[in-house]
């Protein structure tokens, strides 16, 4: 880095798990060097001093659910010079967007014991819906080498390195036998974008698309694969692509065209 | 001395979500203390309805990025025990490993990151690191050796894959285990010299009377089943869990605040373990322990930063036996044979019991669900310590009356997005 000041960091937190922001803390070998480039300016869930903004990084973690954090998130736009949102929730909803489905004013009633004490949102939308995002980190977790990554092209001043492939690409590069073609199970690898390592096929089992939708997924041909091919009911095609990315828009539309 | 109007800490920091907290005055005497949980609710009982048996692990896992593995394995448990299925030893051994992972991974963050700077005097733990480095790498390292296991076992330390009802999608063989087993070896030593450090910390004068919960198994330190106990009488099936404990919805808490039926607060976690299953550590965990001086009944809060260094002691040396004894079982899972029936789930999360109840059609498809995790079980605990801390110190200059106030509630290693992931009401069942 030049001399001067080092570049503020910032991490925010709305509707979560609180995993992906962990994922920093779970840079265990990196941590220390990260903090000797960048002053961790506001992180509460691992710092008790607070700087003040400006911030030149903000990391974005959860998605928008209730009136109060959809006003907050405008003033952290305003204070942050790049804004990165990190996570399903932030980019896509989350799991908590499953409400989005619903019949909000029955489900409010069935599920609040004292409405009155509660501010929440009838959708959870990710940032994108509020404020412009200057990059998106999939993965429900986040990938920390992804992260890492980030941050290391912001401090050197280039674009990240994010690949928008599918899943099938990692596969096909760690060698893995198609699980779909060769066994049967149902993968959602041909339509998530890459960025686990082809995590799901690699153990064995079927992708579950918590990186969320690639560029320009062809979800209506995977469908009639589930369907015609391995027998999947049209219920479980709306459950598959109503997981941790749900209410992205080609999943959330590719659900809907299944609904009875 | 001036009189005193509130302490008040708008965003508590190194709390895993957000939460803030109050102690109010009046003429001088502290009247009232709350642990305010701001963190948005998520509503997972509400859609998990209409999910298969089999999504259940995963979706759960996602209401908290720290403990996913309590989640996954109280649901596992349930679904297990009401389809009367039962896993093979081999299974057993690495489903309590992986979580041995867990146990080593959140400890370590909470002691090292969390907890330590409040005892020595720092902001956070870089300040920390700079002044004890070579603790600080010490705790890296060995945090990092419990997502080794998470990640060997899981896929990956965050929500791992590979975990289901039945087993495990690929079970690992005996030599990829072996692989951890000298790294697990150095862990096993770095806790113990973790353990010896933070008994050096100053622990303020502070004891309580607590009601411990916890699980107990005869044969082991419980993690994933047991009976639930306490040191007041309390010995019940994980069945019962709702005719002797209520939750209730409170304004100033996103999340609800469990209590005992007749008793009120009672306290989960690391300290109700120690106190109640001591007998069930290994003998290097005891050996630290007595090392140290410290034996149940430990009824100071603060010490537990010492405990969560015996119990990730105790941790590595399971992970150990385990590991040494495993033989890969025949198959990494069961076919899991769904029936209709109301089923529960209960295993130690790091910060303490994880309570399910799930009612499923034949199919296996969810019909309703329940979730108590363990820090809306604390939150009374918490408030009751606040609200005697304040008015044994009340002396104390504002500013360090304020962290220590902080430090009181850090002492639970709160997790205050698990303990909103929902809030609910009874009516639809009773």
């Amino acid at each position: 880095m030049a001399q001067g000041p080092r570049p503020k960091l910032a991490i925010w937190k709305f509707a979560s798990c609180d995993g992906c922001q962990l994922s920093l803390l779970d840079c265990e070998d990196e941590l220390l060097a990260l903090a000797q480039e960048v002053q961790i300016a506001h992180f509460p869930e691992g710092f008790r001093e607070v700087i003040k903004g400006p911030y030149d990084i903000s990391l974005v973690e959860g998605s928008i659910t209730t009136s109060h954090d959809a006003e907050r998130i405008h003033k952290i736009r305003q204070i942050s010079k790049t804004l990165v949102t990190i996570g399903a929730c932030a980019t896509s909803g989350g799991i908590q967007a499953l409400r989005n489905f619903k019949d909000v004013g029955e489900f409010i009633r069935m599920v609040y014991a004292k409405p009155e004490y509660i501010d929440s949102l009838t959708k959870s939308t990710p940032i994108s819906d509020h404020i412009p995002v200057d990059y998106e980190l999939r993965g429900c977790p986040i990938s920390k080498y992804q992260l890492i990554e980030v941050m290391s092209a912001l401090l050197n001043f280039r674009k990240p390195i994010i690949p928008p492939w599918s899943v099938c690409m990692e596969c096909k590069r760690k060698g893995n036998v198609c699980v779909m073609v060769a066994q049967g199970i149902p993968c959602l690898g041909p339509v998530t974008q890459a960025g686990c390592g082809a995590l799901c096929p690699s153990y064995n089992r079927g992708c579950y698309a918590c990186f969320g939708p690639k560029e320009t997924p062809n979800t209506s041909s995977l469908s009639s694969w589930l369907r015609d091919r391995l027998g999947m009911k049209e219920a479980e095609i709306v459950r598959a692509f109503r997981g941790f990315n749900a209410y992205a828009e080609p999943f959330r539309k590719e659900s809907e065209a299944h609904e009875i | 001395m001036k009189s005193r109007k509130t302490i008040k800490v708008d965003y508590l920091a190194r709390v895993e979500g957000e939460g803030g907290l109050t102690v109010k005055f009046k003429d001088d005497e502290v009247v009232d203390a709350k642990l305010n949980i701001f963190e948005p609710p998520r509503f997972f009982e509400a859609f998990l309805r209409g999910r298969g048996y089999s999504e259940a692990p995963d979706i759960t896992a996602r209401i908290c990025g720290i403990c996913p593995m309590a989640y996954m394995m109280s649901c596992i448990q349930a679904m297990e025990t009401g389809f009367g299925n039962k896993v093979d030893e081999g299974v057993r051994a690495l489903r309590r490993l992986i979580y041995c992972g867990e146990w080593i991974e959140s400890h370590v963050l909470h002691i090292f990151m969390l907890h330590a700077p409040d005892f020595l005097g720092y902001e956070d733990g870089i300040q920390l690191a700079r002044d004890h480095p070579h603790d600080f790498q010490r705790g890296l390292q060995l945090k990092g050796i419990g997502n080794d296991i998470i990640r060997l076992l899981g896929g990956r330390e965050i929500h791992p894959v590979n975990i289901k009802v039945g087993g495990f999608y690929k079970a690992p063989t005996k030599q990829e285990l072996s692989s951890l087993v000298e790294r697990i070896k150095w862990a096993r030593e770095a806790a113990l010299e973790t353990v010896r450090w933070v008994a050096t910390f100053p622990f303020p004068d502070f004891e309580q009377d607590y009601e411990f919960v916890a699980l107990r198994h005869p044969e082991e330190y419980a993690i994933i089943e047991g009976n639930l106990v306490s040191n007041k009488g309390l010995d019940i099936p994980i069945s019962e869990f709702e005719n002797h404990i209520q939750e209730s919805h409170v304004k100033h808490s996103t999340s609800l605040h469990a209590a005992i039926k007749g008793r009120g607060a009672y306290c989960v976690g690391p300290l109700a373990r120690f106190n109640l299953n001591f007998d069930k550590l290994s003998p290097i965990a005891r050996e630290a322990a007595r090392q140290v001086d410290l034996k149940p009944m430990c009824l100071n809060p603060f010490k537990s930063i010492i405990v969560r260094s015996i119990e990730t002691l105790y941790a590595c040396d399971e992970s150990l036996r385990i590991i040494e004894e495993y033989e890969m079982p025949e198959k990494p899972s069961i076919e899991p044979t769904p029936r209709a029936a109301v089923t529960f789930g209960c295993t130690e999360a790091p910060r303490g019991i994880c309570w399910h109840r799930y009612q499923v059609d034949e199919e296996g498809t969810i019909l309703d669900a329940r979730i108590v995790p363990p820090t809306s079980q604390n939150q009374k605990a918490i408030e009751r310590d606040l609200l005697h801390f304040v008015k044994k110190n009340r002396g104390q200059p504002a500013d360090k009356l304020t962290w220590m106030c902080e430090q009181v509630v850090r002492n639970y290693d709160p997790c205050i997005s698990c303990s909103c992931h929902s809030l609910k009401l009874k009516i639809d069942r009773e």
